[in-house]
C-alpha cells in the first residue's frame, strides 16, 4: 500500500475503514489535478505549444501574413537553417558576427562575475564584520533594478564626455567613446590594422580568422562591465547561502591551526563550495547567451554590428525584417548552443547530480537566484 | 611553547586583515553605489551640464526641468499605469497558481503527477529568449495580441516559483495537515486555512520575485503589444533611450525616467531587505 511520504501516511497510521480510504484517495487525485491545472494550462499554451509552432516556422517559409499553418505556407526543410549556418550572404555573416560577439561576452562575463561574487561573499560573510548589512545591500541593489534602467544609466556613464571618461581623465587617461567604438580590444592590443592577409579568408559562419580574433569591441566591453555589475550581487547571495550552510566553524578551526588566509580559502571552503560554483557557472552561461534587453535598449547591435547577439538577431530577423523562418531558426540554434555549453560544463566540472545531494536551503537559494535573474528582465535564466 | 606563539601570530594577522577588509569593502561599495548617485544627481541638471560634467554630484543650478519635460512630452504616466496594472494582476495570479501547483506536487498523490513534474522540469530548461517568436505566434493566433490578456496570461505561472513553493511545502511537517484531514477538512480547505497561513515567508518571496519580475519585464511586452496605449515603463523608457524625444542627447530626461521607474522595486527591496538578504529567502521552514 501507500508507503510514499505525504498524506498517505494517514492511511497507514490511522485505522480508518477501507471505503473511507478509497474516498480520500479519489478526493486527493481530483484535488491534485485541479491544483496543477492552471499551471499546466498556462505553461502548455504559452511555453509548450509555442515551441512546437516555432519549430514548424523554422522549417517553413511563413512571411508573417496570415496563420503560419495556412495553405500558402510550405515546408522548406533546412533552408532557413542553412541560410543561418552556411555563412553565405548577409544573413550568414550576421549570425557569425553575433556568435563571435556573444562568445567573447560569455567568456569574459562568466568567470569574472563568478570570481567577483565569490570574493564579495567571502568578504561579507565574516561574523565579526561591522556594517555587514550595508555592504550586502550596496552589492545587491543593482540586481533588483531593471536592465532597461541600468542600460540607460550605462549609456550616460560611458558616453564620450561621461562620468567614466571624466574619472579616467583624473589619471590623464583619454577614454574611448565607448558605445560608438567598434574596435575589438584584441585588435587594439595588436595595434590595429587589417591583419595579415593569411587570416582574411572566411573560416566559420562567414567570418575570417582575423575577425574571430578581434575580441569584444569597446562597446561590448561596456556591456560586459554592466553584466558583472548587475549580477554579482545575486550570485553573492547564493554563495553566502552556501557558506552559511558550510558554517564558519570549519574555517575557524583552520585558523587556529595557523593556516594563512589563502590556505584557509583554498583548502577549507572551496572544495565544499564546488556545487555552488557549478551552479553559478551554469546559470551564468545560460544567462549570458541570452543577452537581449540591453542590446534592444542600448545599441540595437551597433556600432558596426559589434554588439549584435544571436538573441537580438533572432528578434530583428523576425519582427523587423519579417524573415520569420530565419528568426525561428536562429532561436533554435541558440537553444542548441546553450544546451551544448551546459553539457560541456557538466563534463568538464563533473558535478552531475548535485541536486540530489545539496541541502534544501541551498536548493531554495538556487531557485531564488534563478528567479531573481529572471526578474531583472535580462532574459530568463533557467537551468 | 610554540602553541600560544602561533595563536598570537594568527591574531595579529587577523587584526591587519580586518582593516584591509574594511578598506576593500568600502571601496567596492562606493563603486556599486556611485552610479546610482550620479544617476539621481544628473537627472536634476541641465542637458549641457550633465553632458559636460557628468561625474559631479553637485550642481550650482539644480533644475527639475527634466522631470517636467518627461511628464509633459512623453506618456510616462500612462506607461506607469500599464506597468502597475500588469504587475498587480500578474503578482496576484502567480502567488495563487504557483502555491496551488507547488502544494499539489509536494503533497498530493494523483495519477500523472510524475508526468506533470517532468513537464515542469522540461519547461524550465527552455531558455526564455528562444520563446520570443513562439510566444508571439501563439498570442497572435489566440487573438489576444495587443491586449492586457496577452500581456498578463503568459506571465501568470513561472516554473521556478512552483519549485520554490514545492520546496517549502516539503519542509513543513505533515502532521498538522493530517490532523485537519482526519477532522474531515477537504483538500482545498486544508490548503487554504492551514497550510497557506504557515507559508507566509515563502509567499513573501514569491510576491517579491513576481513583483520585481513583472515590473522589470521587457521582452514579453515587445512581442505581445504594439499599440502606444499598452506601452509599459520598460518599453517606454527603452524607446526614450533610443532617442524618441530627439534633439540633443537629453541625458537628464532619460536618467529621470530610469530613476523613477526604479523607485517601486527599490521600495520593495528596502522594505523586505532582511528577507531578501537571507539568501534562502525564508523559503525553507526553519
Amino acid at each position: 500500500m501507500a508507503t510514499t511520504p505525504g498524506l498517505e501516511r494517514t492511511e497507514t497510521s490511522a485505522p480508518t475503514p477501507r471505503s473511507h480510504h478509497a474516498r480520500l484517495n479519489r478526493q486527493q487525485a481530483g484535488a491534485g489535478w485541479l491544483f496543477v491545472l492552471p499551471m499546466v494550462v498556462v505553461l502548455g499554451i504559452f511555453l509548450f505549444l509555442p515551441v512546437v509552432m516555432a519549430a514548424w516556422v523554422s522549417v517553413a517559409d511563413w512571411t508573417g501574413r496570415g496563420a503560419p499553418w495556412g495553405s500558402n505556407v510550405s515546408f522548406v526543410g533546412g533552408t532557413n537553417y542553412a541560410q543561418v549556418l552556411g555563412g553565405q550572404g548577409l544573413a550568414g555573416r550576421d549570425f557569425g558576427t553575433s556568435i563571435r560577439n556573444n562568445l567573447y561576452y560569455v567568456i569574459l562575463v562568466v568567470p569574472l562575475q563568478t570570481a567577483l561574487s565569490l570574493t564579495l561573499a567571502f568578504l561579507v560573510n565574516k561574523r565579526a564584520l561591522k556594517g555587514k548589512g550595508f555592504y550586502r545591500t550596496a552589492f545587491y541593489f543593482p540586481s533588483v533594478t531593471s536592465s532597461v534602467a541600468i542600460t540607460v544609466l550605462w549609456l550616460f556613464l560611458f558616453s564620450a564626455s561621461g562620468a567614466i571618461n571624466a574619472f579616467l581623465g583624473l589619471f590623464a587617461i583619454t577614454g574611448p567613446n565607448w558605445f560608438q567604438d567598434p574596435r575589438g580590444i584584441i585588435h587594439l592590443i595588436l595595434g590595429g590594422g587589417d591583419g595579415p592577409a593569411a587570416l582574411q579568408q572566411p573560416v566559420l559562419f562567414g567570418i575570417s580568422t582575423w575577425e574571430w580574433l578581434a575580441g569584444p569591441s569597446v562597446a561590448m566591453c561596456a556591456f560586459i562591465l554592466m553584466a558583472i555589475f548587475t549580477t554579482s550581487g545575486t550570485f553573492m547571495l547564493l554563495f553566502l547561502a552556501a557558506l552559511q550552510a558550510i558554517g564558519e566553524e570549519t574555517e575557524e578551526a583552520a585558523m587556529v591551526d595557523g593556516a594563512n588566509a589563502w590556505q584557509r580559502f583554498r583548502y577549507v571552503p572551496l572544495p565544499m563550495l564546488r556545487p555552488t560554483v557549478f551552479t553559478v557557472l551554469t546559470l551564468g552561461t545560460i544567462g549570458t547567451w541570452q543577452v537581449f534587453d540591453q542590446i534592444y535598449t542600448g545599441t540595437r547591435g551597433g556600432p558596426a554590428k559589434t554588439t549584435l547577439t544571436p538573441a537580438y538577431l533572432s528578434y530583428d530577423a523576425a519582427f523587423v525584417s519579417q524573415d520569420w523562418g530565419r528568426g525561428a531558426a536562429i532561436a533554435f540554434v541558440l537553444f542548441g548552443i546553450i544546451v551544448i555549453f551546459t553539457i560541456i560544463q557538466r563534463l568538464v566540472l563533473g558535478t552531475g547530480g548535485i541536486d540530489r545531494t545539496t541541502r534544501r536551503e541551498l536548493r531554495s537559494a538556487r531557485l531564488i537566484a534563478q528567479a531573481s535573474i529572471q526578474a531583472k528582465g535580462g532574459g530568463d535564466v533557467q537551468a | 611553547m610554540s602553541r600560544p606563539d602561533t595563536a598570537r601570530h594568527a591574531g595579529e594577522r587577523h587584526g591587519v586583515g580586518h582593516a584591509s577588509v574594511y578598506i576593500v569593502l568600502t571601496a567596492l561599495a562606493l563603486v556599486y553605489i556611485f552610479p546610482f548617485l550620479i544617476q539621481v544627481a544628473n537627472s536634476f541638471k541641465t542637458d549641457e551640464e550633465a553632458t559636460n560634467a557628468g561625474l559631479a554630484l553637485w550642481s550650482a543650478n539644480w533644475t527639475t526641468a527634466a522631470y517636467k519635460t518627461l511628464f509633459a512630452n512623453s506618456d510616462f504616466g500612462l506607461w506607469t499605469m500599464n506597468s502597475l496594472i500588469v504587475t498587480v494582476l500578474v503578482t496576484t495570479g502567480r502567488v495563487f497558481f504557483v502555491s496551488l501547483a507547488g502544494y499539489s506536487l509536494a503533497r498530493l498523490r494523483f495519477p500523472g503527477r510524475q508526468g506533470v513534474y517532468l513537464m515542469l522540469v522540461a519547461v524550465m530548461s527552455v531558455p526564455g529568449v528562444v520563446l520570443l517568436i513562439p510566444k508571439f505566434l501563439v498570442i497572435k493566433s489566440l487573438g489576444i495580441y495587443d491586449s492586457y490578456p496577452g500581456m498578463i496570461l503568459p506571465l501568470l505561472v513561472d516554473a521556478a516559483g512552483v519549485f520554490i513553493m514545492k520546496n517549502f511545502f516539503e519542509s513543513i511537517p505533515v502532521a498538522v495537515e493530517e490532523a485537519a484531514r482526519i477532522d474531515g477538512a477537504g483538500t482545498f480547505r486544508t490548503f487554504w486555512s492551514i497550510v497557506l497561513p504557515m507559508s507566509r515567508p515563502a509567499l513573501m518571496t514569491i510576491i517579491i520575485l513576481s513583483f520585481q519580475g513583472s515590473w522589470n519585464e521587457l521582452n514579453h511586452f515587445i512581442v505581445s503589444t504594439q499599440s502606444p496605449a499598452l506601452t509599459t515603463l520598460t518599453k517606454g523608457v527603452a524607446s526614450l533611450a533610443s532617442g524618441q524625444l530627439s534633439a540633443g542627447n537629453q541625458f537628464p530626461i532619460k536618467l529621470a525616467a530610469a530613476a523613477l521607474m526604479t523607485i517601486p522595486v527599490a521600495i520593495i527591496f528596502f522594505v523586505f531587505q532582511k528577507r531578501i538578504m537571507n539568501a534562502s529567502g525564508g523559503a525553507v521552514k526553519e
